[in-house]
């Protein structure tokens, strides 16, 4: 369970307090307008974003350093090395020396084939799409299997069909490794598509997650100034 | 084509013009004169062998030592850190001889080392020759090369880092992905910079070496000239350096290939390292650099400040002279770059690799080969004396115009690169262009770069020797001969007002450069 303990993130003039849990194995969808602190959230989740109260995972507080959190996070951009092949790439996950055993480069190899890269491995980022380099960053996350998966929009520069792919793909990985998913969103659709849980993000406050099916049915006032 | 591109161009063909002219007309000159390498002797193959060794030894050096304390630099944040990177700027546009000055004051015969040796019953240490001329070298270029490579590490994108700590890279993981690329990239311009910087070198070889088995072919030019008056050796001494020149800056050329790791967002740097061992080290590394950087210098101000008031009038009268020499070629030197960096861009791929060789060009020639050459075309149709100020201006601000180039044609590349398609998608073109979208991003550089040259030309002595006479004397020229007469303190007090000139100097444009560090 990730909990949020009296969380409180100020940055100049902005604020964000978060107080809330999250059981394990949920698929949490985070929505709000622009500025809202949505990826500034999942930034003090994984590390990055200096804050006031305890974020603990099953009772424990993280470590300090990023890399040593049970997290994977994908940004918005920057997900992969442009000078790496795919297949380094999503080795890093396993092993940042990129010393494998042949074991490991298999596992590397289905993890590829999981994604639907088959074959595509010693392609550098340039040579591939914006939906492959995607899957590749998708194949790390699966090979590095931690608990909790933090996505910040990666795939906000995608087309609505392929996006639908990824979401598809995401909701088949943490099915598999029964990862905890929280997804930053602008699409209520995404939400529904996904995650069965969501938390907004508004007015200086991470609410607590709420079933998404009746949260966007009945939306509070805050959800409803957003959705329009 | 617009105007503002026809403009450029034309600027460009006259900056061009007039490099020509100053790197080949002077080259020419000198190999009119040199009747062939036939007048050159033993001793003078030998200041050749002498010069290519010791640039070797103190490129290797700067660039090994500068790695660590770079990166310790990159990755750790305390007070004064700003203080000391400026301060790493220093010696490199320290005036020669004030450095050779601030080094004798520590290892020289009655400095602090042999002082302290003396204590335990050790030395005397000999400063002069081979390691004599490679520390004062590895002590002017070590800060420079540490600059250099920590602009790399700075430019690693942060999202980049941020990724690496995300994966949990160890340090060695960081090397290997992140590091050692990017010096890749940067370690061997940096090599290849110091390396050029120290076979030119005369002023150090001039106070430092000297004898049969510790002269530069520099110092063999100004001694063939001045003192063996044999225009035709020094000619084709002249002729042996520009060799030497041209074909490691076709080697510079080869390796500075343009970047490929920028692109990123500027967001801020996340923390790397959670060791505390790590921070030690780094803590030590950082602490021994500026030592061995900062002694000397505090030494100069110490010897010298008692002096200063007392100092005899020609000494001011020089000060001023070295000052309007400096500024006039920063503005030149400044303009020159600019131009040649937007026409470089704007011009097919032919037309620019042209245009930025000859830009680089003057690496490759020495001061005192241009100085010879100008002096051989000037002295049938003037007095020499008479152009001694006009001819070092024009030489520093040519000299000074590859390290400007180099450092404002890759930055104008990456706006380009990452702001081009968008300006020019809003139609933002010309002057407009130029003030919101480029000096934004350029400010840095060019403040660097006329920081660099302003100093390099107030503190440069070389060509001013051929051509002056006490009359017309730079300052460094006027310390020069203050330190010949053994005028030991008038000496101390002209070494810290050429200090402080030149790191005035420096300090002024750099921090104009960095005045809006967040654009």
């Amino acid at each position: 369970m990730l909990r949020l303990e009296d969380m409180k993130i100020t940055q100049g003039g902005f604020h964000l307090r978060a107080d809330f849990e999250v059981s394990q194995g949920a698929r949490v969808a985070v929505i709000g307008p622009s500025g809202a602190g949505k990826s500034t959230l999942l930034g003090a989740i994984a590390g990055f974003v200096p804050h006031a109260g305890r974020i603990t995972w099953r009772g424990d507080p993280l470590a300090k350093d990023p890399g040593a959190r049970p997290v994977s996070i994908l940004f918005q951009d920057n997900n992969l090395f442009p000078h790496l092949s795919a297949a380094e790439n999503v080795a890093l996950g396993l092993k940042p020396s990129l010393r494998l055993s042949a074991p490991e480069r298999a596992r590397v190899h289905d993890a590829l084939a999981r994604v639907g890269l088959d074959g595509m491995g010693n392609r550098r980022p340039a040579e591939l799409s914006g939906g492959q380099q995607s899957r590749v960053a998708l194949a790390r996350t699966l090979i590095r299997a931690r608990p909790l998966l933090l996505l910040d929009e990666p795939f906000a520069a995608l087309g609505p069909a392929l996006k639908a792919e990824m979401l598809a793909l995401v909701a088949e990985i943490v099915a598999e490794t029964g990862a905890t998913l929280l997804m930053v969103s602008h699409d209520v659709a995404d939400a529904r598509a996904i995650c069965d849980e969501t938390s907004l993000v508004a007015g200086g406050v991470a609410h607590a997650p709420q079933p998404t099916g009746a949260l966007l049915d009945d939306p509070p006032p805050e959800l409803r100034a957003y959705l329009g | 084509m617009t105007q503002a591109r026809v403009l450029t161009l034309v600027f460009a063909s006259v900056v061009a013009l007039w490099l020509l002219a100053l790197n080949f007309g002077a080259v020419g000159a000198v190999a009119l004169r040199a009747e062939g390498l036939t007048g050159l002797r033993a001793s003078d193959w030998a200041a050749v062998r002498f010069t290519l060794l010791q640039a070797l030894l103190s490129a290797l050096l700067s660039v090994a030592l500068a790695i660590p304390v770079a990166r310790a630099l990159a990755r750790r944040r305390f007070i004064g850190r700003g203080l000391l990177i400026t301060l790493m700027g220093a010696p490199f546009i320290l005036p020669t001889l004030v450095a050779v000055l601030g080094l004798l004051a520590v290892f020289g015969r009655s400095g602090l080392v042999n002082d302290v040796l003396g204590l335990v019953g050790l030395g005397p240490v000999n400063i002069y020759g081979l390691h004599g001329v490679v520390l004062a070298h590895v002590f002017y270029n070590l800060p420079l090369a540490v600059r250099i490579i920590l602009q790399g590490w700075a430019a690693i994108p942060s999202e980049r880092m941020r990724l690496a700590v995300s994966l949990g890279f160890s340090p060695t993981d960081r090397l290997r992905h992140l590091e050692a690329p990017m010096l890749r990239e940067v370690a061997p311009g940096a090599f290849l910079l110091v390396f050029l910087i120290c076979l030119t070198s005369f002023a150090v070889a001039l106070a430092l070496g000297g004898g049969p088995r510790a002269t530069t072919v520099e110092l063999a030019i100004y001694q063939a000239f001045r003192f063996d008056f044999d225009m035709g050796r020094a000619a084709a001494l002249a002729l042996v350096q520009f060799g030497l020149c041209l074909g490691a800056g076709v080697l510079a050329l080869r390796v500075a290939l343009p970047s490929g790791l920028g692109g990123g967002l500027d967001r801020p740097l996340p923390r790397m390292d959670y060791r505390a061992r790590a921070i030690w080290g780094d803590g030590v590394l950082i602490a021994l650099a500026a030592l061995f950087l900062l002694v000397p210098l505090a030494l100069i101000v110490l010897r010298g400040a008692p002096h200063l008031v007392s100092l005899p009038a020609p000494v001011w009268q020089a000060t001023m002279r070295s000052l309007w020499v400096a500024l006039g070629a920063t503005v030149l030197t400044l303009s020159f770059a600019l131009v040649l960096a937007h026409a470089i861009l704007a011009l097919p791929r032919f037309g620019a690799a042209a245009l930025e060789w000859l830009g680089l060009a003057a690496l490759a020639a020495s001061p005192l080969v241009i100085g010879t050459g100008l002096f051989l075309i000037l002295r049938p149709i003037a007095d020499p004396r008479d152009m001694a100020l006009a001819v070092t201006m024009l030489v520093n601000a040519g000299l000074a115009l590859p390290f400007a180039l180099r450092l404002i044609l890759p930055a104008l590349r990456d706006v380009a690169a990452t702001q081009g398609r968008l300006a020019t998608s809003i139609g933002l073109h010309g002057a407009a262009r130029f003030r919101l979208v480029t000096l934004p991003r350029l400010r840095r550089p060019m403040g660097f770069a006329a920081g660099l040259t302003a100093a390099l030309s107030m503190g440069d002595l070389g060509v001013i020797l051929l051509f002056a006479d006490a009359e017309r004397a730079t300052l460094p020229m006027q310390l020069y001969r203050l330190m010949q007469a053994y005028r030991q303190d008038d000496a101390a007090g002209a070494a810290l007002l050429l200090l402080l000139a030149s790191l005035a100097l420096f300090w002024a444009f750099d921090k104009w450069g960095r005045s809006d560090a967040t654009a």
